[in-house]
């Protein structure tokens, strides 16, 4: 069983939802980044989610955009980030990575090399923003078999028609992108939200989590009822944005898990 | 229209993409899972519209009449004497109402979201002569218009923002990045995606996710279709060489595609080669200087570092101020079909002075650079050859540019 499917078993055996940050990696700086990895598992992160940072990131809101840039700015390069997953695993075994991106600096890598040097890392899943199923020759395929999660993204544009072409070589869980927008923009709906959990579950056992809008501890609480799991990223990058001092943004973090494993 | 869309066998290039929207490699469909089905309607709502014969007489009407079709096919005489070689033509697509080839396209998608029931229309420009296009056919229609342009954009090319404000446009300056045309196309997809339900997105060139390639080229291959038959009743024959400029690569996809399986005729497409093609990337030459890669929802050549993180291009140019290039144009160049060249900004204002002075005509700093590119081959060639060149934009927009270049002040 992979570490990701051993993490969603436990969590379904302890009655409790999986809360999943997201971290630029590089932002504001390469060592600040990586201490924040170390950090996260202790804030009761149960998944971990990495962004991959990209000059023209077409599906983020501005906050995230400028952390990516920022991060590529102050000079980050793929291997900071080999370097960081490197280190982050000789400590913590448990926890599940999942990077997130989008696909040109895996296609200059080369998919395949790209594939096996995360595999080899100790990376669990990929989720690339601009390869829908359509692409799959491009990078999911290698992801099978190489046995890397390739985790899909589904939308409130993902009607009934489309769902079997989405679940077709989905593993891991299911990534509901809550609002039809860019992160960190619109807030989702919770029943609307749930609605459509209920509906994608009559296609799928995988677990379904939530991201695009979560902004609070009282937002991660109330999606968190309905999905197996929640992803906060926008939030927590803009209280770094914002000055928040490292202990700050810890806490927040931890308000965040909190509310998440609460219910 | 029929020519347009008959199967001209295994061999031709005119037959691409296949039905993943790949031109062999390149293309495809490297957006967000929310655009997907988007996409896709628009894929099939197209396919429906090509085999409606009242879209294609309204599609005809309007450009007989509103944009002045069939543009005048100009024989430069001045030009050809002084440069001693093959005769040269000019397609005056420059003479199209707003200036340039842009509105052939524009026609064709508003009409295809009219049919959709699209009421909101976005698009991004660069050097502006797509919004003001897309501003006007939205004007025409009484449809709801907004353009996103990068904030560098907006200020070089002030004149053609008024134009697209008169013309009820809302313009949207875009600050991220460099604040040009690539930045102002990332934010096109974000608001895209933002407004799923009622907008259409108007893209202006042979790039981004099937089937814009393939629609846009369709709509622009009209440039192509009338010279031919112009310059058969002109000269009795058919070109020796066709030369455009290439940013995203529209107005040369217009005037190529016609051309392709002509196998003796010389296909050139020029880009813009800013400073010099050299590893400081002060440039705009995807397909001379750039690598294959994914952007803006296509494969294709684009200015990259070895990380592949976007490089901003350098132009003089506006409209070929671009880090990609369309993915027809890519196939194109690795099967040789098509020659790619560039020319540097100085070539490029040059030969729009040479252009000024010899013929009475500004043209835009696009086109300025495939006449740059005739300026030096056309010297070698014997006097009996025929070259066509794509006049595919008028000067007006550019003359602050130029005097900026000239060091000439405006204001006295």
């Amino acid at each position: 069983m992979s570490r990701l499917n051993k993490k969603f078993h436990q969590l379904t055996a302890e009655d409790k939802k999986a809360f999943i940050p997201f971290i630029m990696a590089g932002f504001p700086n390469i060592k600040y980044s990586s201490n924040l990895l170390h950090k996260l598992p202790g804030l009761g992160a149960d998944i971990i989610e990495i962004g991959m940072p990209f000059t023209d990131p077409m599906a983020d809101g501005k906050i995230i955009q400028d952390a990516g840039h920022e991060a590529l700015e102050a000079g980050f390069k793929m291997e900071n980030l080999y370097q960081m997953i490197e280190s982050f695993r000789k400590i913590d075994q448990d926890t599940p990575i999942i990077l997130m991106g989008y696909y040109n600096p895996i296609h200059k890598f080369g998919s395949e090399i790209f594939v096996k040097k995360v595999k080899s890392l100790g990376v669990d899943g990929l989720i690339i923003v601009d390869l829908p199923p359509e692409e799959d020759s491009e990078l999911c395929i290698f992801c099978l078999n190489h046995k890397l999660h390739f985790i899909r993204l589904l939308t409130p544009t993902s009607d009934n028609q489309r769902l079997p072409t989405l679940l077709d070589n989905s593993s891991g869980f299911l990534y509901y992108v809550s609002v039809a927008g860019v992160t960190g923009s619109k807030v989702p709906v919770k029943q609307v939200v749930a609605d459509e959990i209920s509906r994608i579950k009559k296609y799928t056992d995988l677990p379904i989590c939530v991201g695009f809008g979560i902004k609070s501890p009282e937002d991660a609480k109330s999606i968190s009822l309905s999905a197996d799991g929640v992803v906060v990223g926008s939030a927590i990058i803009e209280t770094v944005q914002k000055g928040a001092s490292e202990r700050e943004v810890s806490d927040f973090i931890s308000s965040l898990s909190k509310s998440v494993h609460s219910n | 229209m029929e020519n347009l869309f008959k199967d001209t066998g295994s061999n031709s290039f005119r037959n691409g993409p296949d039905d993943k929207g790949r031109f062999g490699d390149y293309g495809g469909r490297f957006v967000s899972e929310t655009l997907m089905p988007l996409i896709i309607e628009l894929e099939k709502s197209y396919q429906e519209l090509k085999k409606d014969d009242g879209f294609w007489k309204e599609y005809e009407d309007l450009l007989n009449n509103y944009v002045g079709r069939p543009s005048p096919m100009y024989f430069a005489e001045r030009l050809t004497s002084y440069l001693n070689g093959p005769k040269i033509y000019f397609k005056r697509d420059e003479l199209n109402h707003t200036g340039a080839h842009k509105i052939n396209n524009v026609i064709g998608q508003i009409l295809l979201a009219k049919r959709m029931g699209k009421k909101r229309i976005i698009a991004e420009t660069g050097a502006g002569q797509h919004g003001v296009a897309t501003a006007t056919v939205c004007a025409r229609f009484g449809l709801e218009c907004i353009i996103f342009m990068g904030q560098t954009d907006v200020k070089r090319q002030a004149p053609n923002v008024f134009r697209m404000k008169l013309l009820g446009a809302k313009v949207r300056s875009v600050t991220s990045g460099r604040g040009t045309l690539k930045d102002a196309m990332n934010e096109a997809l974000r608001d895209w995606v933002s407004n799923v339900d009622n907008t259409f997105y108007c893209i202006g060139t042979v790039a981004g996710p099937h089937p814009y390639p393939k629609m846009v080229r369709d709509f622009q291959s009209i440039i192509g279709r009338e010279a031919r038959l112009q310059l058969e009743k002109l000269e009795g024959r058919k070109p020796d060489t066709i030369v455009a400029c290439i940013g995203g690569g529209s107005n040369a996809i217009g005037l190529f595609h016609e051309f392709l399986d002509d196998e003796d005729i010389d296909i050139v497409g020029v880009e813009a080669g800013g400073e010099g093609i050299d590893s400081r990337m002060r440039h705009a030459a995807s397909l001379t200087g750039g690598s294959p890669g994914v952007l803006h929802g296509n494969k294709t050549y684009l200015l990259q570092d070895s990380e592949g993180q976007i490089i901003e291009g350098h132009s003089i140019s506006a409209g070929l101020d671009y880090p990609g290039i369309g993915p027809e144009h890519a196939w194109l160049n690795d099967l040789g079909r098509v020659k790619y060249v560039s020319v540097t900004d100085s070539e490029a204002l040059d030969a729009f002075k040479l252009c000024c002075e010899l013929e009475g005509i500004i043209p835009a700093l696009e086109p300025s650079h495939a006449l740059a590119h005739v300026v030096k081959i056309a010297p070698r060639l014997p006097k009996d050859k025929l070259i066509l060149l794509n006049m595919c934009g008028r000067g007006d927009k550019d003359i602050f540019t130029v005097a900026e270049r000239l060091d000439v002040s405006l204001v006295s």
